[in-house]
């Protein structure tokens, strides 16, 4: 995938991380932040709920994998719960039927993500804009009619008592504590290597994507390549977070391959930041704790979740992130 | 410098998670039982039970009265969405909840149940229409108070044939649900003797012109119309057979899930002469008529159907079986809540005297209903006349068919 172009092309470009004095790719104000987030996923479930926590990193993962297409391709796909919620199901079905262990059925809902994600991308990547994301959309209604129909997941009812088993057949995740670092671990991994995918001189090409792709077409780049990549990776982190989601819950349901949910996850990323990348997030974790505390006021949920969605729309532009990082003069 | 930024994401972040500590720091009285109404209070289902059946379930919490121990009812509106459920039901129980009652939508209905066997605390369901809580996946820790598909289709089906409708012609929505309707309700008609045309499937949930199909079903010269679908689907079928006239030419309309506000929604003009199943009209006899009166005050111009009553009933035969064991007892093993509640009968003025199953099947009658023309309505509300009565003990799934693991062969 031409790589020898794109070596030349990094080294060309100013290190993001030398210029601001920031260490592996990073700025100095995203170590910081990394620093705040790595605390916060330490000390969290001593202070909140560690099952809602656990959701909020699933989709807070989820999210990332959304922005890393929108955000740095620019693409936005509007059918990525298929990808989140067969995640989830194959996870599901891996671990309660198959009897296979918690890992490994999140590493079987992952790669399934990723497969579809190569089909859909393939497919959907030949076209732009507004085209783009009525091809992934199209494609993601046909993965909810097929799991509508398909006797393996249950239907209406989902997939019920997932086990969560134990990790690598050793360690009990009975308890939520010891499931919580687990999900953390994942997610800490993920979002690491989505910064080092965005970070990395492949991640330079597909800034340059989105910025001019003509122009990175003439430079000798097949972007046609980049993209598909992007989208099978942006689609293996989206399976790897519902695959994670099902075993923590033990449910796999429709909801999670709902259009519906697509469209939650532009939400949360453009409530976060589009292109930063914190903003996900924060975004998930403002959606989902709306979700999980406003409960308590019934219908109302709907009504607040769409004035603050509207507020951050009109108000902050660049998502709660992007303001922050605006305000402040740094990168997030 | 730094230490400003960290400072500014941290409060971000902080604030995002503001909402989450008041929670924490209530303290958990030893002398309260808590009672966590989790239902759908925004979308599809909230005319049926929602903010209803809430209000219900307090007037039970009023009538039961003070025997010694405090009563806190809280609640909260699961979205339709199963993870929003099930993080609400871990996190009730965990804080204290004694028992979650309520919660519609057959996925949600589910995940609650093996969240309250896994926390060992008392569930109650009113309002989930599927049979696997008292089946395959049924609980000791789990009471199923309601409607389930078998109990509508033996219903429907069955005493819809007794009835006269003995030929049928299924419209049913091609998902694991409708096909359950279809196929239940199937074998209850040539159980009774009736035998069924034909059926059509068609596309879900794509599907909101039903015209084509309600032709075919016209023209199978089939005496009744089966609607093997649910909410919205049902709904518009219903509106657009009234439109094609369906009713008027003495074919009957049988809606397989369907309840009162529906009705009151569709308006008598559109409903009249459709037939359906429920276990509780407020109009029924003394007792429901007396009860429907004492919750007036608290539902106002709404009329309570079987699954926003359920609660009432629910919670009342709940607090019976608390006051019995005592509280102390009641806090240290949710099966031994349902033990008791199982082994002492239930008499209420919702559904009567009845009982709860080995399987945590609840009994009570099933009546056919036929939704009144506007003439025959005297007055707001008065929708129903009753065609067939189903007795309790013959109106759900035998328990040695249900494939429960706790019932002893």
């Amino acid at each position: 995938m031409a790589a020898d172009t794109t070596s030349i092309t990094a080294s060309a470009l100013p290190d993001p991380a030398q210029e601001a004095g920031g260490a592996w790719g990073f700025t100095r104000a995203q170590l910081g932040a990394l620093g705040v987030l790595i605390v916060f996923l330490a000390v969290a479930p001593f202070m909140l709920y560690p099952v809602f926590l656990m959701k909020l990193l699933c989709f807070a993962l989820f999210a990332c994998a959304f922005n890393l297409l929108i955000g740095y391709v620019g693409l936005l796909s509007f059918g990525h719960a298929a990808y989140f919620g067969m995640g989830g199901y194959l996870a599901g079905h891996a671990a309660k039927v198959w009897g296979l262990t918690p890992e490994l059925a999140i590493i079987v809902g992952a790669v399934t993500a990723g497969l579809l994600g190569t089909i859909a991308g393939w497919i959907a990547i030949r076209r732009q804009g507004i085209y783009f994301a009525m091809i992934t959309l199209a494609l993601a209604q046909m993965v909810y009619f097929f799991c509508v129909q398909a006797p393996f997941t249950g239907g209406e009812d989902g997939i019920q008592a997932i086990p969560r088993g134990s990790l690598f057949g050793v360690i009990p995740l009975d308890q939520d504590m010891t499931m919580y670092w687990l999900v953390a671990g994942i997610f800490l991994g993920a979002f690491l290597l989505i910064h080092r995918i965005i970070h990395s001189p492949y991640g330079q090409v597909l800034k340059s994507i989105r910025e001019n792709e003509p122009r990175a077409t003439s430079l000798g780049y097949r972007t046609d390549d980049y993209k598909l990549l992007a989208f099978i990776l942006s689609a293996t982190i989206a399976g790897t977070a519902g695959a994670t989601k099902s075993i923590v819950f033990g449910i796999a349901t429709l909801t999670d391959v709902h259009w519906s949910m697509s469209g939650e996850v532009v939400l949360m990323t453009l409530v976060g930041g589009l292109g930063t990348v914190f903003g996900p997030v924060i975004g998930a974790a403002v959606i989902v704790t709306m979700q999980n505390y406003l409960a308590e006021m019934g219908a109302w949920v709907t009504v607040i979740q769409g004035v603050i969605f509207v507020t951050c729309v009109l108000a902050f532009r660049r998502g709660l992130v992007g303001e922050i990082a605006a305000m402040l003069k740094v990168k997030l | 410098m730094s230490l400003t930024r960290r400072g500014l994401i941290a409060a971000s972040v902080g604030t995002t998670m503001m909402p989450a500590l008041p929670r924490l720091s209530r303290a958990q009285a030893a002398n309260t039982i808590r009672i966590g109404v989790l239902n759908d209070q925004s979308g599809a289902y909230r005319d049926i039970s929602g903010p209803y059946g809430v209000e219900c379930t307090r007037q039970a919490v009023a009538e039961f009265g003070n025997k010694g121990f405090n009563i806190e009812v809280i609640t909260a509106d699961h979205q339709n969405k199963p993870d929003v459920g099930v993080n609400i039901a871990r996190q009730w129980y965990d804080q204290g909840v004694d028992m979650i009652l309520d919660v519609p939508t057959s996925s949600v209905g589910l995940a609650v149940n093996n969240v309250a066997r896994e926390k060992n605390k008392a569930y109650i369901n009113t309002g989930s229409a599927t049979s696997d809580l008292t089946g395959a996946q049924c609980s000791p820790n789990t009471v199923h108070w309601m409607y389930d598909t078998y109990m509508l289709a033996k219903s429907t089906g069955g005493a819809m044939v007794k009835a006269g409708g003995d030929s049928w012609f299924f419209i049913t929505a091609d998902y694991a649900f409708g096909h359950a309707l279809e196929r239940d309700t199937t074998t209850f008609v040539r159980a009774a003797g009736g035998r069924v045309a034909g059926s059509v499937k068609y596309p879900f949930p794509a599907t909101s012109d039903f015209s084509s199909f309600l032709v075919q079903a016209q023209a199978s010269r089939a005496k009744v119309i089966g609607l093997a679908n649910a909410g919205a689907d049902t709904i518009n079928s219903i509106k657009q057979a009234a439109e094609f006239g369906v009713t008027r030419r003495g074919v009957k309309l049988a809606a397989l899930l369907m309840f009162l506000p529906d009705v009151h929604a569709l308006g008598l003009q559109t409903a009249q002469g459709l037939v359906l199943t429920e276990s509780f009209y407020w109009d029924l006899n003394d007792r429901t008529r007396a009860v429907s009166e004492r919750l007036r005050p608290r539902l106002k111009d709404v009329r309570p159907n079987m699954a926003s009553i359920a609660n009432y009933s629910a919670t009342l035969h709940y607090l019976k079986a608390i006051a019995d064991m005592g509280v102390a007892a009641s806090k240290t093993s949710g099966v031994e809540v349902i033990n008791r509640m199982k082994a002492i009968p239930c008499d209420d003025d919702a559904f009567g005297a009845g009982r709860i199953r080995e399987d945590g099947r609840k009994l009570c009658p099933s009546y056919l209903f036929e939704v009144k023309s506007p003439a025959e309505s005297k007055g707001a509300w008065d929708y129903y006349k009753l065609l067939q009565t189903t007795p309790a003990e013959e109106a759900f799934r035998p328990m040695n068919e249900g494939g429960c693991s706790l019932v002893r062969s």
